[in-house]
Order: C-alpha cells, then sequence, then structure tokens
C-alpha cells in the first residue's frame, strides 16, 4: 500500500476506500445514490419544510409530507416533567440539574476520592428535597405526580447506587468459602437473569403489596426502585464476579501471609484491584440501566416514555407523534452515546495501570 | 466418625455458624412473608391456589398458533401465550442473526460508505430504548399506512395495511402433510449419508462426493410426499374487497411492529459480536490459508468460521435469549404474549403470585433448553485444549 508512485494520498484513499474493485464501486454508487436521496428527503422533512412555531393549522397543512416540532414546542415541559404541577416545575428542573453536574463531575477521573460519596448522598437528599419539598416555603408535591426526565434520572441514580453495595455482596458470596451463600447468591443471579424485566417489575406493583406488611408505607415508586434495584444487582454481581476472576491468586495468598482476615482481605486487597479493573463495565451496565428505566411505563409511571405518551393522548397533536418519539429517542440518544464514548476513553486512560477485563456483560 | 464442632474456635466451626445463622434469617424472613401475605389474601378476598387454571378465562387472544376462544380455560389462554412468545422469537432469531450477520460484516467492509452506514445503524438502534422503538414501529404502522380497503402492494398478492400484512398460504391438504412427514426422513437420510461419507473418508482418506446427493435426498423425500398426495397446488390468496383484505394468512400490526422492533433492536448488538468474533481471528490464519494454497472460500470455510464462531457462539447465545425475554415487551403494544395475558389474568382475579410463578417458571424453562442447547452446540465448535 506504501507505493512511493501512487497517486496523491486522497485519492489513493478514495480508490482504497470506495472504488477498490467493480463490485465495490458499484456498491459505493448504489449506496451513495441513496444516501444522498434519503439524506435529502430527511433534510426536507426535518428542518428545510418543517414547523416549529406550535401552530396548529400550519402543523395540519403539512399533511405529514414535513415535521411538526410544534408538537414538542408545544408539549416538551409536559414531556419532560410529566405530571408536575405546571407553576413549580423549575423544581425538577433544577434537581436534575443538580443530579447532572455532580454526574459529570463524577466522571473526571482525577474527582475518585473518598468524599465523592459523601457528596452523592447530599446531591441525592437535595433532589428528593426539591422534588418532594413539604418544608421551606416549597409546596409538597406527591412522588404519584413526578415524572418525565426527573423519573429516569432518579431511578437511574437511585437503582445504580444501591445495587452497587448488593451486587459487590452478592459477588463475594457467590465465591465465598460457605456453601449455603454460594447456593444462595447463585441462585438468585440465574432467576432474576433469566426473567425478563417486567416480571420484576409486575413482582413490585402486585406482588410486593401481598407479601410487604400493610402499612410500611412504600408508594409505587419507592416499589419500582426496589424492584430496579434488586434486578440491576444481579447484573452488577456478574461484573463484579468477573473482576475478582481476573486477579491473580497470589493476591489472596499474600493478604494470607500478612495474616489479614476475610473481610480485610476483601476491602483492603481484592475489592480495591477487582473493582477498577470492572469500570469499563460498570459504565456499559449504567447503560442498560439508563434504557431500561424506560419499562417503567409498564406498570403506569410517567418517565420520559411514558411521559411522552401522555402527551400524545392529546387528539389535537395525536397525529403528530413521529416528531415526540424522535424528540425523546434523541435525548436517550445523545445521553447513551455520550456515556459509552465516556466508558470507551476511560478504558483507554485506565489501560495503562490496569488490564483489561473480559467482556463481563456480554 | 467426628461430629462436626459449632465453635468459634476452628474456621470450619465458624463457617458451620454463619451458614446456619443465614439459614436461620432466610426461615424467619420467609415464614413472616408467609403470614403477612396470607393475612392480605384474606383481607382482600383473594383467593391462593392454582385452581383458577381449569376455569374459563372470559377474555379473548385475537392472533396465534393456538385456536382461542372466551370459554377456553386459563391454562389454555397462558399456553397461547407461550404459543406466541415463541412464535415472535423464533421468527426474531432467525431475522436477527440474519440482519446482524450483514451489518457486522458491513462494518468490515473494506467499501468505506458500507463500513459508516453499518456503523450509524448500530449506533443508532443500541442507544435507543427498545421500548421507545416498539411503541415509535406499532404508531407508525397504525396511523402512517393505508387503510385494509387500499392497501399497499408489496409484490403480488403481499399486501400491507393498518390492518398488518397480508399473504398467499397454501391450503391445506394431504399433500402437505404427507410432505411435512416425509422431512424428517429426508433429513435422516441425508444426515446418515453425510455420516457415511465422513466415515469413508477418515478410513480410506478418499472423499465421496455425496453433498448434492444429500441435498437431493432432502429434498426429494418430502416433494415425492407432496406428489404422493395429489400434488396439491391451491393458494389461499387475500383478495382487496371494499372494506379490508380477505383470505390468506396474515399477521397483525402487532406482532409485525413487536418483531421489527425486537430484530432491529438484537440486530446491532448481534452485529457488534460478530465483528468482534471475526476480528479475533489473528490475520496471520489468512496468510496460512493462502499460503497453503486454500481459495477464498475454503479459507472463509475451514480456517476462518470455525474460529470466529467459538468466540461469537457464547454471546450470542445470550442474544437469543434477551430477544426472547425482551418479546415481553409485548405488553406495551397489545400483543398477546406470555407476559401480557398474564397480566390480563392479574387484573381479571388478582392472583398475581400464581400468575408471576408461571411465567417466571416459563421464562427459567425456556432459557435452561436455549442454554441446553447452545451449549451442545458450543462443544462442538470449542477450541479442543490438552
Amino acid at each position: 500500500m506504501n507505493d512511493p508512485l501512487a497517486a496523491p494520498a486522497r485519492a489513493g484513499w478514495l480508490r482504497r476506500n470506495l472504488f477498490a474493485t467493480p463490485l465495490s464501486a458499484f456498491g459505493t454508487v448504489l449506496l451513495g445514490a441513496f444516501g444522498v436521496w434519503a439524506a435529502a428527503r430527511a433534510f426536507h422533512w426535518a428542518v428545510g419544510g418543517a414547523v416549529f412555531r406550535a401552530d396548529e393549522a400550519a402543523c395540519l397543512a403539512l399533511d405529514h409530507r414535513a415535521a411538526c416540532w410544534g408538537f414538542v414546542a408545544e408539549k416538551h415541559r409536559l414531556i419532560l416533567f410529566g405530571r408536575y404541577p405546571y407553576a413549580e416545575q423549575w423544581r425538577p428542573l433544577a434537581a436534575t440539574a443538580l443530579v447532572l453536574a455532580m454526574l459529570l463531575a463524577t466522571a473526571w477521573p482525577r474527582l475518585w476520592r473518598r468524599w465523592i460519596v459523601s457528596a452523592w448522598a447530599l446531591v441525592m437528599a437535595a433532589f428528593l428535597f426539591l422534588m418532594g419539598g413539604g418544608a421551606l416555603g416549597l409546596r409538597r408535591v406527591e412522588t404519584g405526580e413526578w415524572g418525565g426526565l426527573p423519573l429516569t434520572v432518579l431511578l437511574t441514580a437511585v437503582a445504580m447506587t444501591a445495587s452497587i453495595p448488593l451486587g459487590v455482596l452478592l459477588a463475594l458470596a457467590r465465591r465465598s468459602p460457605l456453601p449455603l451463600a454460594r447456593t444462595l447468591a447463585s441462585g438468585y443471579v440465574e432467576l432474576v437473569r433469566g426473567v425478563p424485566l417486567i416480571t420484576v417489575l409486575f413482582v413490585a406493583s402486585f406482588v410486593f403489596p401481598l407479601v410487604l406488611p400493610q402499612g410500611l408505607g412504600l408508594g409505587a415508586l419507592g416499589r419500582v426502585c426496589i424492584a430496579m434495584t434488586l434486578f440491576q444487582a444481579a447484573y452488577l454481581a456478574e461484573v463484579v464476579r468477573g473482576g475478582l476472576q481476573a486477579l491473580p491468586r497470589g493476591q489472596h495468598e499474600a493478604a494470607a501471609s500478612l495474616g489479614l482476615g476475610y473481610w480485610q482481605t476483601q476491602r483492603r486487597v481484592i475489592l480495591p484491584q477487582a473493582l477498577v479493573l470492572v469500570i469499563p463495565s460498570f459504565v456499559n451496565s449504567l447503560l442498560s440501566m439508563f434504557m431500561d428505566t424506560s419499562l417503567v411505563t409498564v406498570v403506569s409511571m410517567y418517565d420520559l416514555t411514558g411521559s411522552l405518551r401522555l402527551a400524545l393522548g392529546d387528539p389535537r397533536w395525536r397525529s403528530f407523534f413521529l416528531e415526540g418519539y424522535l424528540f425523546v429517542a434523541a435525548v436517550y440518544f445523545v445521553a447513551c452515546l455520550a456515556l459509552s464514548r465516556y466508558s470507551q476513553w476511560l478504558e483507554r486512560r485506565l489501560g495503562g495501570w490496569a488490564r483489561r477485563p473480559r467482556e463481563a456483560r456480554a | 466418625m467426628k461430629v462436626a464442632s459449632l465453635s468459634f474456635r476452628t474456621r470450619s466451626g465458624r463457617a458451620r455458624l454463619y451458614q446456619l445463622a443465614l439459614a436461620a434469617a432466610l426461615v424467619a424472613l420467609a415464614a413472616g412473608a408467609a403470614v403477612t401475605t396470607r393475612e392480605n389474601l384474606a383481607a382482600r378476598q383473594i383467593r391462593s391456589g392454582f385452581g383458577f387454571l381449569a376455569e374459563p378465562a372470559g377474555f379473548d387472544i385475537g392472533e396465534g398458533p393456538v385456536p382461542f376462544t372466551p370459554q377456553d380455560s386459563y391454562l389454555w389462554a397462558f399456553l397461547a401465550g407461550l404459543g406466541n412468545t415463541l412464535r415472535v422469537a423464533a421468527v426474531g432469531i432467525v431475522l436477527a442473526t440474519l440482519l446482524g450477520t450483514v451489518v457486522g460484516l458491513g462494518r468490515l467492509s473494506r467499501n468505506a460508505l458500507a463500513r459508516w452506514l453499518s456503523t450509524a445503524y448500530v449506533e443508532v438502534l443500541r442507544n435507543v430504548p427498545l421500548v421507545v422503538q416498539l411503541l415509535a414501529w406499532y404508531v407508525s404502522i397504525t396511523e402512517l399506512l393505508p387503510d385494509a380497503a387500499s392497501p399497499l402492494q408489496l409484490a403480488p398478492h403481499v399486501y400491507l395495511s393498518k390492518s398488518g400484512l397480508a399473504y398467499p398460504t397454501p391450503v391445506w391438504a394431504r399433500g402437505w402433510a404427507l410432505a411435512l412427514g416425509a422431512l424428517p426422513l429426508g433429513l435422516g437420510a441425508a444426515w446418515a449419508l453425510l455420516r457415511w461419507a465422513r466415515a469413508r473418508r477418515e478410513r480410506t482418506g478418499h472423499t465421496p462426493q455425496v453433498r448434492w446427493a444429500a441435498l437431493l435426498l432432502l429434498v426429494a423425500l418430502p416433494a415425492a410426499g407432496w406428489a404422493l398426495g395429489g400434488a396439491p397446488r391451491a393458494l389461499d390468496v387475500p383478495e382487496v374487497t371494499a372494506f379490508n383484505v380477505a383470505g390468506g394468512g396474515g399477521v397483525t400490526p402487532e406482532f409485525l411492529s413487536l418483531l421489527l422492533g425486537l430484530v432491529g433492536f438484537t440486530a446491532a448488538y448481534i452485529a457488534e459480536i460478530v465483528r468482534s468474533g471475526v476480528l479475533a481471528v489473528p490475520h496471520g490464519q489468512t496468510e496460512a490459508a493462502a499460503a497453503l494454497g486454500l481459495t477464498r472460500r475454503q479459507a472463509l470455510r475451514l480456517v476462518l468460521l470455525p474460529q470466529a464462531l467459538r468466540v461469537i457462539v457464547p454471546p450470542l447465545t445470550s442474544q437469543f435469549l434477551n430477544l426472547t425475554k425482551n418479546s415481553s415487551l409485548a405488553v406495551v403494544i397489545g400483543y398477546p404474549d406470555l407476559v401480557s395475558i398474564a397480566n390480563t389474568a392479574i387484573n381479571q382475579n388478582g392472583q398475581a403470585l400464581e400468575c408471576i410463578v408461571l411465567i417466571m417458571a416459563v421464562y427459567l424453562f425456556v432459557n435452561l433448553l436455549t442454554a441446553l442447547g447452545m451449549g451442545v452446540y458450543n462443544r462442538r465448535v470449542a477450541l479442543v485444549e490438552r
């Protein structure tokens, strides 16, 4: 390929990558023509001929030949915040911004210090206070009225943070010398991973009220949080187990020769190394968790997806559903893409001092 | 025999004590839950037990391989739901594997445009939740497509409309039954022939060319059955009437959107598995195959594919299971799968415990079967180590 007599670099790239063989050239022309045609159509639909104002008459006149972003313009607050009282919607906005800022800070490896755990606890408390109110002059808003993006963020954050300790315990139990603990942990992980998330959510909304004592005060939101945590913990346990298995036996032996007990060994020697090894898989897990929260719409909670369906309930705007779905899909897409790019960056950055773990969650 | 000690002094004694405590805590928890459940059930006047399965369900199931009327029992309803789950999962697994392989190889193509398009496909479909995709497909099909009175014609006698996809099906006759019966015979005969050829090659080093003969057996036996049964050729062809599309076979918009959503979503994951599997084969293997004088096709079939499959099969199995589990999202678009029918049953009789135990048992069983089957296959393709 490094022929000094070859054409200049750019032309060489074109020939190698687009016109290498007659078949490739044919494919390029065909795909290229289709791509240009589709891109032109899509541009006209989404931007060129689209209506951006919440003008119903103009939208209807389009007759779906172009997008009516007026639906999103009119309903974006309902889609983003669900049924939260209209006048108070600065509160979910501020609460969500707070959590997102904290998430951004956490993404910076230099800030990985002990105090970040306390900072997270503080931020979550502030989030709950802003959303719920009931003191300091903030009106009380019941959890049943929470919805949209803050609910999605809350479910992700709670399920993720609560499932980390549970997942670590399950992973340790699965590799423990106690046969009963091992059996129970394996049984739990396999059971949860074997059934769809929906059944776990069904358990939360139908079975919890039957099995738990009355007057425990768990609302629908609390039950769903618990279910998501229990579900996520099973997957995280497998991620952590991958990290535990990647550590050489010598680490256990070295800890034993120092006279450390089981918990000392785990806390001071094994877990710090194992958890760092699986950080990329952790981020992947977080990603699927974030997308999985959209399932709570099945048990009548109005997360981002659910509140879009709420907004589509308005018969005047119902026919502009495609614009609504594209809007919500774009929110998820941007968040997920940023997260997965971040995980790749992290993997490269950590690659120097931590060996790459095997893919733990296929 | 020494009696097991229960003291804190020794390591094994501590282990026993911890486990006893764990067991005791679990039993206490279970007993407490049982008591509260009993009280709660009594307070809400919900029965318990699986007796309800024999009673008539009272709701209708619009589609599926299992015929169903509201007079049929709950048990039959669950079976119909399972049939629908397996139907969409089976078709979905085949289509998602095909599409995923094409896109995955597309990401490795030497043509940059094909590479870009495949990458865009994977990034977009993987990063939008399946629920959003399913709802978007469902609303698009039921709102954007023309009415059944003026459907889109995709091919001769294949119509697509708001009421789903209609296509011609053969009219059931004795010939088809005979052909279906002869199919296992053909399979068995072809298999036996291939085995014989292999045994002979291993004994004598001579390779009998039987591949075409085996294929012929596979096709000829069912064809003979079809001909013996009077060679039925009648087709049930859908026709456009003034109000709808009548006759023929068809799938509902619910099935169609669930299938499209599951296939599109899972294919993006399968594409990545295929890509990494192919990349996992070192380039030296291609060169070695070329050095041995193998053609490109031989190299692919005998050297590259067997090694790529080793990497591909285990995660592919998880994707098959994921697709099957994800089909439970049918409940958001009203496709009557197992979970959606259980949901209806719970809303009718409140026997949530029993219904959820049933769903979980079925999914665990399906998981087990798939894992077993793929495990057998995986052992065949796995690297034989010392």
